[in-house]
Parts: structure tokens; C-alpha cells; sequence
């Protein structure tokens, strides 16, 4: 697949459950052993608790890749959630398995008379996607922070690409991977370049691979 | 040695088709080996590193069919970066410049370009067959290229292909007097299709055996393209919704009617639950169900579906079967040789609706069982040893616990009882995968009774080298040896070096092993090439030898180190 390495999907639990019967421990209860390097563990060092942001008060939230981290205060905000491991469960395709198999969310330019509507599991990177929307509109050109490329201008007015999330919040398009950008995108808005100050960066954000 | 003419032999060997008999074959002298060199059509390259192009054609100057495999097994969970390798341009190129009369080529996660599916189209004029599996890097442009120069094409298969999908007309592209496919697969591409086009193509081809739509073909189309094609064997929906209260919904029905050849059903895509019983009329001589992408169908559905089907070998499904719904598998399916049950919300193991239990029950019901791929919540070792105790028949058993270190939930012990039932009982295990909490026991059980084991994948478990060297040891046909996040380490790594040339590859991630034992290894095995995937900033000077590798690649190789590997990849 192509997506980026180290994608972490956050999964909100159904909630309700005790977490501390869903914490996952390297060990079988009552025992410890310890390795050479002094930690008790069950298992390999970097075992799975050290790879996944599991415990609320745990500060652990680093990734593999140095990619987009799991937030302890983001993980607060949704009780019960996971953070997962790079390739677990070991099943292809999932994303094409799930039940929302096709995901239309409408988007909106600051200044267009109609919106529209895009399928996103039509794509597969940001690319795509933003190169899609500039199609769509294409009298307008869309700010590419993943890139720092400007899209060729036609009438000098940029757009920054913007989304609504599950929680109600308006964010950048492009720091999460793209696979936890699908799931929680609701609806995108190209917002003006200029009613962007102070939500913009002035550099792009670094992506340790494209997408 | 030799009491015939050559022509003789040759018509010999053409009755043998393995290719490890062939490779036998050649061994037994050198006027054998010179007939069976140049008689010999179908090479099967299990590493595409493991040889290079050029050896390849000279070592068989009538190849016509050709199998390559690129990526280590775990890219498929993206544990190995996009830009590896595995590129398909290099053999389009020699082959096409050596003149090879290339008739059919199997690609398996291998990179792609439209360029080399360009070139192929126009350097093989008896190419036949293109099948394409889990690869990537080429667009529908690259598609256009082969549907409208390979006039003689009998089979395009694209599964689970990451293709841009540049929404061109590539299925226009196949010329009008194209009469010739078989077996047409794009349930992978995400885009739009000209239906138009699609109609006309299945219209004049009346061998068309197989055909596997996308999403974007609707209901409607392909009730029309049923009607040009009842001689079907194998079938995929695309967008299988509709009101089945319709007039198109009845047309339908009619039409699958007619299908009476029909024998492997998958696709709905995109489904409307109240739209089966269309199908149930092929559901009696149904040999293949894969239901496996249709998120829309809830349990009531599926075994109402699955009630028809009688002699069904092979199952694919989502696990919202539920065992219940497995218990109906189990006592319908008297058939059944394979069955692989898929997550439907893998990151949501508090849902997960199937258990051991449902694993027993098929065990029971399906005693022809072979081959499993079962997502679960949870495992037991009583179940285990059931399962085995009821299937001595299984080739591939692959148990993927959600929770990777999940122990039995009832005796909060290990599995390694469990899958020790199963490799002492099924003598024949050629592959296996493990999960659930693991001590280095079930290594132990592994390389004491697992003779005939090839393929062995390994994650989260064991407690030391003492696991990893039990299945060196011990599994004698081993040939493929993936592990992740185990505490396997140098000593483990280097103890019998020798081993790593009876096996294609090794692959071990986020364990043990340090920089200096893979350079060790790397130096005193010259047969072998030693990747080290490191994604981090640092460089090969910076990083020490004591200093644990994230990623190590392994493989056997007779052509030396790559020249394609990225910054990324290094090549000790």
C-alpha cells in the first residue's frame, strides 16, 4: 500500500469498558522477569508496550518513524482509546474492508457560490486529493504545505486546505497520516490564504516521507 | 547416459511440470541439463533479487512464462518503505532486448511503472497473460498501453493493486477486433469505467470465463453484461444496490439464472443486504464465496446465504459472521478445504465477533479443512488442541489473535500447547503463523514436529535466542522466516549461518540483533545479501555496531548486492 510508514490510527473504544482490564501488559499476571537490561519485561525489549501509547497517564506517545504522535491530552479527550502498532493486526487492504466503504464529504472554497462533494477512499495520498480539488476548482490555487510547492497561479489568490474532524475542529489537512485523515475528516474548506493567519505555519510542517 | 535423440527427451520433460522436478532434472547431466534448459518455458523466481535479469535469459533462452516476486511478505502491513524495490522495468527491458517470446507474467508485490507495462505491450507479441498481485506504481495509462497492444490477450488479473486511477477510457483501448480474453479482473481500481465500453468488450469475447468488476460498475450494467456472458465460471459484482422491488432487480434475477456455470461468486463492494437471494439460484454449485469486502452484510444475511451453498471448498468472510454464523458454515459446508475469516473493524478487538468457538465448530463440521485464516478475539489452548485433534489434515494455518499477546483467556496460560497440538498433529503443515502469548516452548514444539514447515511468521513472542535457534534447528524445509518485535538477538542470529543458504529469505524487525552481527554475517556469508531498512536520520557511520537494527533483510542471492537500493536501504 502506499500510505506512509508509521501510521497510528487513534480507535475510540465503545467506551464503558474498566480500562484497566483492557491495558495490555507484557507478562503474565504475578510475574516479572527482567531482562539484562534491568526491565522487567516479557518479551522484546522494544516490546509492544513501548511501541504502542496504551496507558492515559503513560507520557511514552514517540512513534518508530518520528511521524504524528499520539497527544496524551488527545487520548485523554476520547476515554478507552487505542493507539495501534505499525502493521497490527497483519491484514491487507483493511481500510477497503471497512463498512463505510465509500466516504463523501462536501467541501467548501471561501468564496464559491456551491460546494461539492468528494469520495475520499478515492485516493490514496494528500497528493491526489489536493490535486483533485484543484481540478475542481481550478480558478483557484490551493496552498500545498506538504510539498512547500506553489500549485501554478491563475488569479494570485492561495487557499489553504482545511477539515472539520470528528471532534468539531477545524484543522490543517496534511499532519495526521493519511489513512486517520480519512477516518476523520467530516468536511473539507479551502479557507483563504489570508483569513489563515496564525493557523498557517510560515514553514511547512516536516513529513519524514511523502505522501 | 543418453539412449534417445534429444527430441525424445525433450517430449519427456514436457510431461514434467514442477519446477523443482525440472530443476532435478537438470541435475543429472549435462546433455539433460542442455535439453532441459532449452525446452524449459515457466521459471518461477521467489525473489527477484536472487537473480538478475540477464542470468535469467541466459539460463533459459525459451522462457514464455515467467513468475516474479518483489517485496518481503510484511510490505504488505507497511513494515518495508514505499521505493525498496522490486522494480519491473530492468526484465521488460532484457527480455525484450534478448528477443524472449514472452507469453505470461506473474508479478507479486513488485514496483510497476506504466513505462515497463508500456514496454511490455510492445516487445511481446505473443503475450498472453498478465497477472498482477498486491503491486503497485502504474496507472490505468499503464493498462491502456496493454489492452491496446497485446492483441492476443487472454487474461488481465489486477488483485489488490494500488493503481492511480487516471480515469482515462483504458478499457476503450482494447481494439475492436480483440475477441480473445478469458479472464478479466480491475475490482481494485477505484475509479470510473466507460460501462459502455465494458459492454461491448464482454459482447465479443465468448470465452470470457472470468470477470471481476469495481465499484463503479452498477447494478444495471451488470445485469446487461450477465446477459452477453452466461458462460461465467467465475464472477465479481461491483456495486451490488438496488431496490429489489424494481423492475432492474427482476431483470437480474432472470439473468443470473441463466448463469447456471457459474462456480466462484465475490465482489459486493457496495451491497444492498436485500438484494441476495438473487443469487441464491448459483449458491448450490458454488465452489468459491468470497464475501470477504462486503462490509454491508450483517450475520442474518450471510448464513442465509451461505445455507445454499452445499459444496463450497472455499470461504472467504468478514468475521461479523460471528460463530453462530460459523456453526451454519460448519454444518452446510461438509465441502470446505479453506477458510479465511477477515476482520471487519480490525483496531476494535472489543468488538470482534469471532472466538474460538467458532473455530471448533468448523473443525468439526469441515473435516476436509486445510487452510485457515482466522482474525480473532481470542484463542484457547483447549480449542487449539481440538481443532487439531479434528483437522490432522491442515497445509496453512494462520491464527491472528487481535491482541497480539493475548494469553489463553481462560487459564492465562501461553498458547504454546495449542499450536504444539497443531504442529504434532498436521503432519504436513507447510505454513504457519502464530499469535497470542508465546514462550520460546512453542519454538520448541515447532522444531521438533513441524518437518514439512516452509513458511513461519512470528510476532510478539518468545522469551530468547533459545526460540529462534529451536526452529533453525529444527524446521529442515524452512524457507521463508519473518519475525517482528521478538527477543531474538545476535547469538541466535549467527549460531548457524550455513542455514540461511537452504532458505529464500529472513526477515526480522524490532528485535534483538545489533549492526556488527548482521556485518558479521554479512562478511562471512558472500552467497547472502544482508539489508539493513533504517528510516531514522542517522547514517551508516553514525550508528554503532552494539547498536540494534530496527529492520534486517536477508535473502539468498547468486547475483551479489543490488544496484537499485535506495538511501534507506543499507547493503552490508
Amino acid at each position: 500500500m502506499s500510505s506512509e510508514n508509521g501510521k497510528l490510527l487513534p480507535e475510540t473504544d465503545a467506551g464503558g469498558l474498566n480500562f484497566e482490564a483492557t491495558e495490555l501488559t507484557l507478562g503474565l499476571p504475578g510475574e516479572s522477569r527482567v531482562t539484562s537490561d534491568g526491565v522487567a519485561k516479557l518479551g522484546s525489549k522494544r516490546g509492544f508496550s513501548e511501541t504502542v501509547d496504551l496507558s492515559l497517564g503513560d507520557n511514552k506517545n514517540t512513534n518508530k518513524f518520528g511521524q504524528s504522535q499520539i497527544d496524551v491530552p488527545e487520548a485523554a479527550k476520547s476515554p478507552v482509546s487505542k493507539a495501534q502498532v505499525v502493521g497490527w493486526p497483519p491484514v491487507r487492504g483493511y481500510a477497503k474492508r471497512r463498512t463505510k466503504s465509500c466516504k463523501y464529504v462536501k467541501v467548501a472554497v471561501d468564496g464559491a457560490p456551491y460546494l461539492r462533494k468528494v469520495d475520499l477512499e478515492m485516493y490514496n495520498t494528500y497528493q491526489q486529493l489536493l490535486t483533485s480539488l484543484e481540478d475542481m476548482f481550478s480558478c483557484f490555487t490551493i496552498r500545498n504545505y506538504l510539498s512547500d510547492k506553489k500549485l501554478d497561479q491563475v488569479n494570485g489568490i492561495e487557499y489553504v486546505p482545511t477539515y472539520e474532524d470528528k471532534d468539531g475542529d477545524w484543522m490543517l489537512v496534511g499532519d495526521v497520516p493519511w489513512q486517520m485523515f480519512v477516518e476523520s475528516c467530516k468536511r473539507l474548506r479551502l479557507m483563504k490564504s489570508s483569513e489563515a493567519v496564525g493557523l498557517a505555519p510560515r514553514t511547512p510542517p516536516k513529513c519524514s516521507s511523502a505522501s | 547416459m543418453n539412449y534417445f535423440p534429444d527430441e525424445v527427451l525433450e517430449h519427456v520433460f514436457d510431461f514434467i511440470t514442477s519446477h523443482k522436478d525440472r530443476n532435478s532434472v537438470s541435475l543429472v547431466c549435462k546433455s539433460w541439463y542442455k535439453i532441459e534448459k532449452y525446452s524449459r518455458q515457466r521459471v518461477f523466481i521467489g525473489n527477484c533479487y536472487s537473480i538478475s535479469p540477464e542470468r535469467l535469459i541466459a539460463r533459459f533462452p525459451g522462457l514464455k512464462s515467467l513468475t516474479l516476486k518483489g517485496k518481503p511478505h510484511f510490505a504488505d502491513f507497511n513494515l518495508v518503505p514505499d521505493d525498496w524495490g522490486g522494480f519491473l522495468y530492468p526484465w521488460i527491458k532484457a527480455m525484450a532486448r534478448s528477443r524472449i517470446g514472452l507469453e505470461e507474467l506473474r508479478l507479486k508485490r513488485m514496483v510497476v511503472s506504466d513505462e515497463s507495462l508500456e514496454l511490455l505491450s510492445k516487445s511481446f507479441p505473443n503475450f498472453k497473460s498478465l497477472v498482477l498481485v498486491s503491486c503497485e506504481g502504474f496507472t490505468t495509462d499503464g493498462l491502456a498501453a496493454v489492452a491496446a497492444n497485446c492483441r492476443l490477450l487472454r487474461e488481465l488479473d489486477l488483485q489488490e493493486n494500488e493503481v492511480e486511477d487516471h480515469r482515462g477510457h483504458w478499457l476503450s483501448c482494447f481494439p475492436e477486433n480483440c475477441t480473445s480474453l478469458v479472464l478479466l479482473n480491475f475490482a481494485c481500481l477505484k475509479g470510473e469505467i466507460n460501462l459502455a465500453s465494458l459492454e461491448r468488450l464482454v459482447a465479443r469475447s465468448p470465452n470470457l470465463k472470468s470477470l471481476r468488476l469495481n465499484r463503479a460498475v452498477p447494478f444495471d450494467t451488470l445485469q446487461r453484461l450477465l446477459m452477453r456472458a452466461p458462460q461465467l465460471v467465475d464472477l465479481g459484482t461491483g456495486s451490488y444496490v438496488h431496490d429489489p422491488y424494481s423492475e432492474a432487480y427482476n431483470k437480474l434475477k432472470a439473468a443470473i439464472q441463466s448463469c447456471n456455470s457459474i462456480r466462484s461468486l465475490s465482489g459486493f463492494l457496495e451491497v444492498a443486504p436485500r438484494c441476495m437471494s438473487a443469487v441464491y439460484p448459483v449458491c448450490e454449485n458454488l465452489t468459491f464465496l468470497n464475501l470477504s469486502y462486503a462490509a454491508g452484510l450483517q450475520s442474518i444475511e450471510l448464513t442465509k446465504l451461505i445455507q445454499y451453498c452445499r459444496k463450497l471448498q472455499r470461504l472467504w468472510i468478514l468475521d461479523c459472521i460471528g460463530d453462530k454464523g460459523l456453526g451454519v458454515v460448519a454444518s452446510t459446508c461438509k465441502e470446505l478445504q479453506e477458510l479465511r475469516v477477515f476482520p471487519s473493524d480490525p483496531f476494535d478487538a472489543g468488538n470482534a465477533a469471532v472466538t474460538e468457538e467458532g473455530l471448533v465448530l468448523v473443525s468439526a463440521g469441515c473435516p476436509k479443512l486445510n487452510s485457515l485464516l482466522y482474525f480473532c478475539q481470542q484463542m484457547t489452548n483447549a480449542a487449539l488442541i481440538t481443532v487439531a485433534k479434528n483437522c490432522t489434515n491442515f497445509i496453512r494455518f494462520r491464527l491472528c489473535i487481535l491482541d497480539p499477546i493475548k494469553p489463553d483467556p481462560v487459564t492465562n496460560q501461553p498458547l504454546d500447547e495449542g499450536f504444539g497440538a497443531i504442529v504434532r498433529s498436521c503432519k504436513g503443515l507447510k505454513r504457519l503463523s502464530l499469535s497470542g502469548l508465546l514462550t520460546d516452548q512453542v519454538f520448541y514444539y515447532i522444531g521438533m514436529h513441524a518437518k514439512q514447515l516452509e513458511m513461519l511468521s512470528i510476532a510478539f513472542a518468545g522469551d530468547s535466542d533459545k526460540g529462534m535457534l529451536y526452529v533453525l534447528n529444527g524446521c529442515k524445509k524452512l524457507r521463508k522466516l519473518e519475525i517482528r518485535d521478538c527477543p531474538f538477538g545476535d547469538a541466535a542470529l549467527l549460531e548457524d549461518m550455513g542455514k540461511y543458504e537452504t532458505m529464500r529469505s529472513l526477515w526480522m524487525s524490532s528485535c534483538e540483533v545489533t549492526l556488527g552481527a548482521c556485518k558479521t554475517l554479512a562478511k562471512k556469508m558472500p552467497s547472502l545479501n544482508v539489508e539493513i531498512i533504517n528510516e531514522s536520520e542517522q547514517t551508516e557511520f553514525n550508528l554503532e555496531d552494539r547498536q540494534k537494527v530496527d529492520k534486517m533483510y536477508l535473502y539468498r542471492t547468486v547475483v551479489g548486492h543490488r544496484k537499485d537500493a535506495p538511501e534507506f536501504v543499507w547493503l552490508l
